[in-house]
């Protein structure tokens, strides 16, 4: 004897004669053509009409937000295992496969494994029978009544377009078993339409209206694809990485000592692209091969690659807090963007040592200003770079053997020497 | 000059911290959408998660990560506030569904698209009032680097545990800003594993013993039949209207993480008894409340500190520690002090007082400034 897939296939919760109960009783029999076992099938439903099927089934149920069904049944689906042999079946309406119209693309799209129904009735069923995109010129809803103008999505067409592995219309009236049961056997990502009436309000808005007729006249065809790419293609793989992101590989062991003692704050402000970042993270990284804490905050503009870039370095003997420096003891400058991104901490009256490149023209200020032409020197690239060096070098904050060998485990070490930047500084 | 050190420092941000902490505690899949500032997280993650899915939009993956929960996958996905408003109706969904996951909230300014590259802490209110109904959603908030690594941990534990949604609530600074830190302070981390059912009689999968938690079984199996609802739903979880039974399994959703706050609990507290003003920060803010309070004692003046670690539910704990202060001062990164009005509520209060900025972040200053006035 078959396994049943439905508590009673004769007492479903629908209206009398509503194409859903066909579409559940089709489904029971093309599971049990294809012996599947009632625990190896798992229904996703959607928010609808459809979805009250949920307690009349056996198998496994997960029942969640309208439009959604075949997102959810998207994670079931790359999760289980490649060989397993669950089943995933979502059913969803019209309205949710409107709503969810993208999630049916993307599924389709990635070839999940499942097979998804949408049970066409042309209209939002449980809400009072308002129309979807589903809804084809010719056919009333009780919202309306004269007719909708901008016809149906076609389903199948986007299904097909974004990759379905299997797609088919079919005539959601009698027996359309075969038809489902071939849907389920497809590896991949596979969807069926079924059109159906809706008994309450499809009917209601349209009298004497045959399901037959409307295709006809809407020109809705019975069609069936497969794409025999997809259909033989391996089923995606999300296998990541397991690569431990904590490495001693990381560590920047202690080498030498500074004289420094207090907290010293400085602030980098270049152009992108110019390497700004990267310059304050050779300063943060000399600093830490002296022992020393460190902190490196970036600050940015929303577009990556164009307008300023600055970085706040913050170095201390102590342990370091509060990251920011409003008040930076250093200000190196290498562009125009840094120029203005710097000019609120120039003009608060406090008094910062900067090094500014000089093609810039000297703002009005409290701070302490150094001209040094770092771009003719170095070009634009490396000026910010230069600047560390320079500063460095004149504080005495750090050794100049800390900077050296800090520089030697710098990307830029193998194509440009040291003395590029040290032949600069005298 | 050399010298040798024990010490193992690197100079990393706290995205490192917090991927490689989910994944030892027991996380096993990312889903993510790139957005700003939680970019760092989901390019670690790339590097570290056993499965790696790049999601089309938030919804999605908020719903892809919930189909791997049925499975008994624990998902983690990181985001802003653009697309944690678009996970609302999901999160909600996988906290009726009891599905354990880890959404990382990494706040930047707003309202709307706001400053992508500018930190904040304006998403207290979103995340409080995340769930119809005001069920409360377990939120961890980090405060340095250290809870990088723990309260990464935690989130996973709890969401295991208890079988819910977790929130861990970052923000610019915290997941981008690089500092030296020595490796030797990461503790070593434990699975943390869902509890299964093992029974032979009919598995209900909302059904609980005295511990509100209902036991787990995944949707893969094919011993027992699982069912996973949205709507209103009885033990069994079927779909239900507004029955005794099952309006008594939604309410057991408040029940349970109200039976588990001690679990829950997480701050940090450096009390003082002869002082009268007590500051209570979060997340970077309490970086900026650190040094202040560190400062202030240095000059000599009593202040207690409170760092909330769990934000939500909001702790009892947090009102028998201000219960001992005469002044209250909440430093926090918004225009009208979120938290502060979560805790004490909107009405005027003289013994209240709140540190705020917008757009950057707060200086130690301004917190030792405002002790100054109530000290």
């Amino acid at each position: 004897m078959s396994k049943q897939f439905l508590t009673d296939s004769k007492a479903l919760p629908f209206c009398k004669g509503c194409g859903h109960t066909g579409v559940a009783q089709n489904t029971e029999r093309a599971l049990q053509q294809l012996g599947y076992d009632p625990l190896d099938v798992i229904f996703v439903t959607d928010i609808g009409c459809h979805g009250i099927i949920d307690k009349n089934l056996v198998s496994h149920t997960v029942h969640g937000l309208h439009g959604r069904s075949v997102a959810i049944a998207g994670g079931i689906a790359a999760g289980l295992p490649k060989d397993s042999n669950k089943k995933v079946i979502v059913f969803i309406g019209d309205g949710g496969a409107t709503i969810g119209m993208q999630h049916l693309m993307i599924a389709a799209h990635h070839n999940f494994s499942m097979t998804v129904i949408v049970h066409n009735n042309m209209l939002y069923g449980m809400t009072g029978g308002q129309p979807s995109e589903f809804t084809p010129e010719g056919f009333n809803t009780p919202t309306t009544p004269h007719r909708s103008s901008a016809g149906a999505i076609d389903i199948c067409k986007v299904a097909e377009a974004a990759g379905a592995a299997y797609v088919s219309r079919i005539f959601g009236i009698g027996n359309f078993t075969a038809e489902l049961a071939e849907a389920f056997s497809q590896p991949g990502f596979s969807l069926v339409e079924v059109m159906e009436l809706c008994t309450s309000y499809g009917l209601k808005s349209n009298p004497g209206m045959k399901l037959k007729n409307l295709i006809e006249e809407a020109e809705i065809e019975f069609i069936k694809y497969t794409n025999e790419t997809k259909k033989s293609s391996e089923l995606p793989d999300y296998e990541g990485h397991r690569l431990s992101l904590i490495t001693d590989q990381l560590v920047i062991p202690q080498e030498y000592t500074a004289d420094s003692t207090h907290k010293i704050s400085i602030l980098l402000a270049g152009s992108a692209g110019e390497g700004t970042q990267s310059a304050a993270e050779f300063l943060a990284r000399t600093a830490m091969l002296s022992g020393l804490h460190v902190t490196r905050k970036s600050h940015v503009p929303v577009t990556v690659g164009v307008g300023f870039s600055a970085s706040e370095v913050i170095i201390s003997k102590e342990p370091i807090y509060y990251t920011g420096s409003s008040k930076p003891d250093y200000i190196l400058i290498t562009s125009k963007d840094g120029l203005e991104y710097a000019m609120p901490r120039l003009t608060n009256g406090y008094k910062s040592i900067v090094y500014m490149d000089a093609t810039l023209q000297t703002p009005e200020t409290a701070s302490e200003i150094h001209i040094i032409p770092m771009r003719e020197k170095v070009g634009a690239r490396n000026a910010a770079l230069l600047s560390v060096f320079k500063l460095v070098t004149d504080s005495r904050m750090l050794s100049m053997e800390s900077m050296i060998s800090a520089y030697s485990q710098h990307k830029l070490a193998a194509k440009l020497p040291i003395d590029t930047f040290l032949d600069q500084l005298t | 000059m050399t010298h040798t050190t024990t010490s193992r420092t690197a100079f990393i941000d706290g995205s490192r911290l917090i991927v490689e902490a989910l994944v030892q505690t027991g996380a096993e899949v990312f889903v993510g959408y790139p957005i700003t500032p939680a970019n760092l997280l989901y390019s670690y993650a790339n590097r570290r998660f056993p499965t790696m899915m790049a999601a089309p939009d938030e919804i999605t993956a908020l719903q892809w990560m919930s189909g791997f929960a049925t499975l008994g996958k624990l998902p983690v996905t990181a985001t802003a506030f653009p697309g944690y408003a678009l996970m609302v109706e999901s999160i909600n969904m996988a906290l009726m569904m009891e599905l354990p996951m880890v959404v990382i909230l990494a706040q930047r300014l707003g309202p709307a698209t706001g400053t992508a590259t500018a930190g904040a802490q304006g998403d207290l209110n979103l995340v409080h009032g995340t769930v119809s109904g005001g069920f409360q959603i377990p939120t961890f908030c980090i405060s340095n680097l250290d809870d990088c690594w723990s309260l990464s941990a935690k989130a996973v534990e709890t969401a295991m545990q208890l079988r819910t949604p977790v929130v861990l609530l970052t923000s610019k600074e915290m997941v981008m800003t690089q500092m030296s830190y020595d490796l030797n302070r990461l503790t070593p981390l434990k699975k943390s594993t869902l509890k299964h059912y093992t029974g032979t009689e009919p598995y209900k999968p909302y059904h609980t013993d005295e511990s509100l938690i209902p036991e787990f079984l995944p949707i893969s199996q094919s011993t027992h039949q699982v069912r996973f609802t949205a709507s209103t739903h009885n033990k069994a979880g079927i779909l239900q209207n507004t029955t005794p039974e099952a309006l008594d399994n939604t309410k057991r959703l408040k029940d349970k993480l109200d039976l588990h706050a001690d679990f829950l609990l997480h701050y940090h507290y450096e009390e003082d008894n002869h002082a009268k003003v007590l500051v209570i920060s979060f997340d970077q803010t309490a970086q900026a409340a650190r040094e202040a309070v560190a400062i202030l004692r240095q000059q000599g003046t009593k202040v207690a500190h409170l760092i909330a670690k769990t934000l939500f539910p909001i702790p009892q704990k947090y009102y028998e520690i201000s219960a001992l202060y005469s002044h209250i001062i909440v430093a926090e990164e918004n225009l009208d002090g979120q938290y502060r009005r979560l805790l004490f509520g909107s009405a005027p209060n003289t013994n209240v007082s709140g540190v705020n900025a917008i757009g950057r972040m707060i200086h130690p200053d301004e917190i030792i400034e405002e002790v100054k006035k109530h000290e």
